[in-house]
């Protein structure tokens, strides 16, 4: 069974990014693979984003926020998964982001979803990680976030952000 | 397009096209065309790094001439906290002031006070500011440029308050005033450097407001002649401010002057760079203020130094037992003299088109082009690496064959065409084919 969490995310503002197509607009597409339990090399692929978010110009704010929420759902396959992968595809009205795990996925959501609650085992959180900040800092930065997870095969977050020339 | 002035500049001559420089540069300013470096302005940050990477010696700091000082009446030599650290037979501080003086100057100054009324503004400013968190210091400048070039983002947490040579230089202006009763104008104030970005800050206070400052000079200027003159020194110059004021020389030292424990202090500007990116991505918890230099131990390390940064640090700590340990300053400064006259806005050069649709499409063709390069970073093509020459490619400022990889692959393919074309002349020439078919 997969659990579809998201709609209760959505503000008013963001609700026109569903499903909106990217129309005229040039876009740019980009993936990058995430191995889990390597937490030397932890936010690389985030780091990678931040510099083409860069390169396209986006506002240095919406670039951070972009950055921490990738950064922290990356993290989230270091500590909980196998293996993933982070695509983006970029225009400047809309910056979505989709990050994909084989892992354990996440059997209570809401849970998943509260401040301070986590599953990392011990030895993750004593290097300083898995302070149960990583979905609600995620929440915080994207403007809308959709959450996809089967329990025992993995977790999927789709994350968008409105972009400078976005009508909105 | 702002102009930027530079202090760090390439003797043509000496530059023999390496690609050394280009390599070591933290915002990848350089790129070697025709043979020799340029430094792309609106990158650079002054950092000195390409003066130490340079075997040539063709990388020179623009510093001032001493003739400057026969324009004023009057003359002031601030000396930098890292230059009484230069001397072997650890001179004190009044001494080093005296000889200073004697180059010339009516009158010196150390930066202690300065030094240590800033720490307490900086104080002050942690107690009461809201952030955002951590606060970052601003007293060296290379480390400013490379948050406004690299980390645009974080110009938010630069801390707006003057660095000690500026607040020296009010302070000296003001005595002088005093003392002798003439004009502003007629009082010329002189930094003694131990590094380029303080000369670009004395000669480029971006936007609010004008430097205190008339020039500077470099500590490999000056050496000889203070060493020389030490000797002739009659009385020592009188030393206001105590050892909190004099350990800003070395990395560690402005911490300690604003006496808080939740300080982060990071020298080498390749390390500054990885403690901002912890910051950017909000990972650096529990720190209020950062002080990061982009030299190596701090000032004891620019890159216009004499003495080896390790036993600079050394003598900085004997150095300070001349010194009072801590004096409270007496003295309280108006809010002007202290508040930051520079400009903190992004300058953000990394963006490939100002018109984001077209940015987004040679993003596209970048990726392409990578997918081309050898991905050795050999620094050949001029850039320094091969991702800086897709870039720099879809900037129009470079072509793919300037890589010499892609260029041999080329010559390479049109050496099997002209191969195949000669295999495929026709039989009626009578000519031997080459794979000796055309015998039959």
């Amino acid at each position: 069974m997969s659990i579809v969490y998201g709609e209760m995310f959505l503000t008013e503002s963001v609700k026109f990014f569903w499903g909106c197509t990217v129309g005229e607009q040039a876009t740019f597409e980009v993936s990058y693979t995430v191995e889990g339990a390597d937490f030397s090399i932890a936010g690389e692929g985030a780091a990678r984003l931040k510099r083409v978010l860069q390169q396209v110009g986006l506002p240095p704010a919406l670039v951070r926020r972009i950055a921490l929420a990738t950064y922290e759902a990356e993290l989230n396959v270091v500590i909980h998964a196998y293996r993933g992968v982070i695509k983006a595809r970029v225009s400047s009205a809309l910056v979505e982001v989709w990050v994909e795990d084989q892992g354990p996925g996440i059997p209570n959501v809401e849970l998943a979803m509260k401040e301070g609650y986590s599953t990392a085992p011990d030895h993750v959180r004593a290097l300083g990680f898995g302070a149960g900040m990583g979905l609600p800092n995620i929440r915080r930065n994207a403007d809308a976030l959709k959450i996809t997870t089967v329990v025992g095969e993995g977790t999927a977050l789709y994350m968008t952000f409105a972009g400078p020339s976005s009508e909105v | 397009m702002a102009s930027y002035f530079h202090s760090v500049q390439l003797d043509e001559e000496k530059c023999r096209g390496c690609t050394n420089c280009i390599k070591r540069c933290p915002t990848e300013a350089i790129r070697v065309r025709q043979g020799k470096a340029r430094i792309e302005a609106a990158r650079c940050v002054d950092c000195g790094q390409c003066i130490r990477a340079c075997p040539n010696r063709a990388k020179s700091v623009l510093t001032d001439s001493r003739a400057a000082l026969k324009d004023f009446k009057y003359t002031v030599g601030l000396v930098a906290p890292s230059f009484f650290a230069q001397f072997r037979s650890n001179p004190s501080p009044g001494k080093v002031l005296a000889a200073v003086k004697l180059m010339g100057f009516t009158h010196v100054r150390g930066l202690f006070l300065a030094a240590e009324l800033v720490a307490s503004a900086i104080a002050k400013h942690l107690a009461t500011t809201a952030g955002p968190f951590p606060r970052i210091s601003t007293s060296c400048p290379a480390v400013v440029r490379l948050i406004q070039v690299r980390f645009p983002d974080l110009t938010r947490h630069l801390v707006s308050i003057e660095a000690p040579m500026e607040v020296a230089a009010y302070l000296a202006r003001a005595e002088v005033r005093g003392e002798t009763g003439c004009q502003d104008e007629d009082i010329g104030v002189f930094f003694i450097t131990p590094c380029p970005a303080k000369v670009t800050a004395v000669h480029q206070p971006v936007g609010v407001g004008k430097s205190q400052l008339n020039g500077a000079f470099s500590f490999s200027e000056v050496y000889a002649d203070a060493y020389r003159l030490l000797a002739s020194v009659k009385e020592e110059e009188p030393v206001v401010g105590s050892a909190r004021g004099l350990v800003w020389a070395r990395s560690g030292g402005e911490g300690e002057g604003v006496a808080i424990d939740d300080y982060l202090a990071v020298d080498g500007i390749e390390h500054v760079i990885t403690v901002l990116e912890e910051v950017e991505m909000g990972r650096l918890r529990g720190v209020r203020y950062i002080e990061g230099q982009a030299c190596v131990g701090g000032c004891v390390g620019g890159a216009l130094v004499v003495e080896n940064p390790f036993v600079a640090r050394v003598r900085v700590a004997q150095v300070a037992r001349a010194l009072p340990l801590y004096s409270p300053p007496e003295i309280t400064l108006p809010e002007e003299a202290l508040v930051l006259k520079q400009d903190l806005s992004p300058r953000p050069f990394i963006q490939l088109d100002e018109d984001m649709e077209v940015a987004i499409k040679k993003l596209g063709e970048l990726e392409k082009i990578v997918e081309r390069l050898p991905m050795l970073d050999c620094g050949s093509c001029g850039a320094p690496h091969c991702r800086a020459l897709a870039e720099d490619i879809v900037r129009d400022t470079a072509v793919l064959t300037d890589c010499d990889f892609v260029l041999r692959e080329q010559v390479n393919e049109l050496a099997q065409e002209l191969i195949s074309l000669t295999v495929l002349l026709p039989n009626a020439m009578g000519r031997k084919r080459i794979d000796g078919e055309g015998e039959k």
